[in-house]
């Protein structure tokens, strides 16, 4: 994010482009642009190619004890189920984790280069990044390509100084900070959940288990979201992963089969 | 050996950049300056040349503000010091602005010293004939420091330095009386350093004080000359001192 210095400098222009350097972590690259006629036609076509709807489900909150981090695993191509088993939350660091919802590709790529970009501030300040901070530099990034295509709808959850930190990010360029997000096609269904068994002051387990119940239930009303349900707690010493159980068993879990009176039975019928 | 001192971005045989020698005996002869930390407080002093009677004395501030909690006080050519001032001041607010957080004086410190560097290793340009003297607290740990930095772009932080004219004299008494101190006791230090080569007078030293709370605060003449005063009574008193038993015996 470069601040207009045009009206201060003066002796600069020997190497203009040496100026990038400078601030040389925040200058996001940037390529040619395609040679067609009507340039906002085909940027319109190359969203619309892209365009995923986001089919998955994630969610993260803030409570008492830290960030509780959960989704699913299912990845899917149109009508087609092309995966059970993705890795939706990603590691960024020992002590930050982002969730992917959107284009699998652009959310891994970019989340592994902000996990770069965060240990080259630490070793550059000797200090870790903040939250805060590491969620503006992806939010910076993702603007500067906003019109091209990138699908990200991410969740960036992190134990800073300041302590527990939660943003939401997405590739229109928003950030958001709050206590409580969910994201993707499942998300009306999972909010519904989370929003109304949502308490500030539960213990671990508890919100452990208010995270899963709120992904299975997004699992079974959203054809997008399915597989397993991972559920992640980031706390003080970094985080760890808690548990990840198919959504199939837990359905048996929460609505267990329970036998039923027969009242007709089918019988044989005696020829007539 | 004149040979090598045109194009900058060349050695000498014997291993010297002389374009950033000469910048350092620029600095040389630039107005003293001189900073002390203490525990709690951090303490920039500046002599002042008598100005000039039409001069409006209040453009000529020798100590600046980069932020909100660092300072930056310079010897040498201050028209290069108004240049890397102001992509300071950029960059303090840049940081602020992507990763929304205040700089730490470290990091300033380091894109000071980064940018003096670069102009010693490009074609065409000349490096920035100053050494600055940087203040401040660190943002979130309330820690003060003091760094420097010179033409050669190399940087450390001191408890205690000075850079300009005598510097050498003044670093000497430093380091012959430096203890930790804090509040008043950092700031009679400083201006007690600089009295070792400056005229003694309120209107010929500038001092400017930074505390966690209250940022930087540039003292009046007035407060300056009281604290003169005080010094001027305490080495009388230990003239006295060392005088009044032998005179006894």
């Amino acid at each position: 994010m470069k601040l207009d210095t045009t009206g201060l400098e003066s002796a600069l222009p020997l190497f203009g482009a040496n100026c990038q350097m400078v601030d040389g972590f925040t200058a996001a690259p940037a390529f040619e642009l395609p040679t067609t006629l009507d340039f906002d036609g085909f940027q319109k076509e190359a969203i619309q190619m892209v365009k995923p709807a986001k089919g998955t489900t994630t969610l993260a909150f803030i409570f008492k004890e830290g960030v509780m981090v959960a989704a699913d695993s299912r990845a899917s191509m149109g009508g087609y189920i092309s995966s059970q088993s993705v890795k939706k939350i990603i590691e960024i660091n020992p002590y930050m984790l982002g969730t992917m919802a959107g284009g699998a590709a652009d959310c891994q790529f970019w989340h592994r280069n902000l996990g770069i970009k965060c240990r080259l501030h630490e070793l550059a300040n000797k200090r870790r990044i903040s939250v805060t901070g590491a969620s503006k530099l992806l939010a910076n990034i993702l603007y500067s390509y906003r019109g091209m295509g990138l699908s990200v709808g991410t969740m960036i959850a992190g134990w800073d100084e300041t302590g527990p930190g939660l943003y939401y990010v997405d590739s229109e360029g928003g950030r958001l900070k709050g206590p409580r997000f969910s994201v993707g096609s499942g998300s009306p269904y999972a909010y519904g959940v989370l929003d109304s068994g949502y308490r500030y002051d539960m213990s671990i387990e508890e919100a452990a288990e208010l995270a899963r119940r709120a992904i299975y239930h997004a699992t079974f009303r959203d054809g997008a979201s399915g597989g397993v349900a991972s559920v992640y707690h980031v706390g003080p010493n970094g985080w760890k992963k808690l548990s990840g159980d198919d959504v199939g068993e837990l359905h048996y879990k929460y609505y267990p089969v329970t036998p039923s009176t027969v009242e007709q039975e089918m019988v044989e019928v005696s020829a007539a | 050996m004149a040979r090598y001192d045109r194009a900058i971005t060349v050695f000498s045989p014997d291993g010297h950049l002389f374009q950033v020698e000469y910048a350092l005996e620029a600095v040389r002869k630039g107005n003293a300056a001189v900073g002390v930390r203490g525990t709690d407080t951090v303490v920039l002093g500046v002599e002042k040349k008598s100005a000039a009677k039409l001069q409006d004395s209040r453009s000529v501030r020798k100590i600046v503000n980069l932020d909100n909690h660092i300072a930056l006080a310079c010897a040498g050519l201050k028209a290069d010091a108004r240049v890397l001032i102001n992509r300071a001041r950029i960059e303090c607010q840049s940081h602020r602005l992507t990763v929304e957080d205040p700089v730490t004086v470290e990091y300033i410190t380091r894109y000071i010293a980064g940018l003096q560097q670069k102009y010693t290793q490009s074609g065409g340009v000349r490096p920035f004939g100053l050494s600055t003297l940087i203040i401040g607290f660190d943002p979130y740990t309330g820690v003060p420091s003091l760094y420097q930095t010179d033409p050669s772009g190399t940087f450390s932080a001191w408890k205690a330095n000075a850079t300009g004219r005598n510097s050498n004299s003044i670093r000497e008494f430093l380091e012959k009386n430096y203890k930790e101190t804090s509040g008043q006791e950092t700031i009679k230090l400083a201006i007690r350093a600089l009295l070792e080569v400056v005229e003694s007078g309120g209107k010929n030293i500038e001092v400017a004080v930074m505390t966690k709370d209250q940022g930087l605060r540039q003292l009046e003449e007035s407060e300056i000359d009281g604290i003169v005063a005080e010094i001027e009574a305490e080495k009388a008193a230990a003239e006295a001192a060392k005088k009044g038993p032998a005179r006894d015996a």
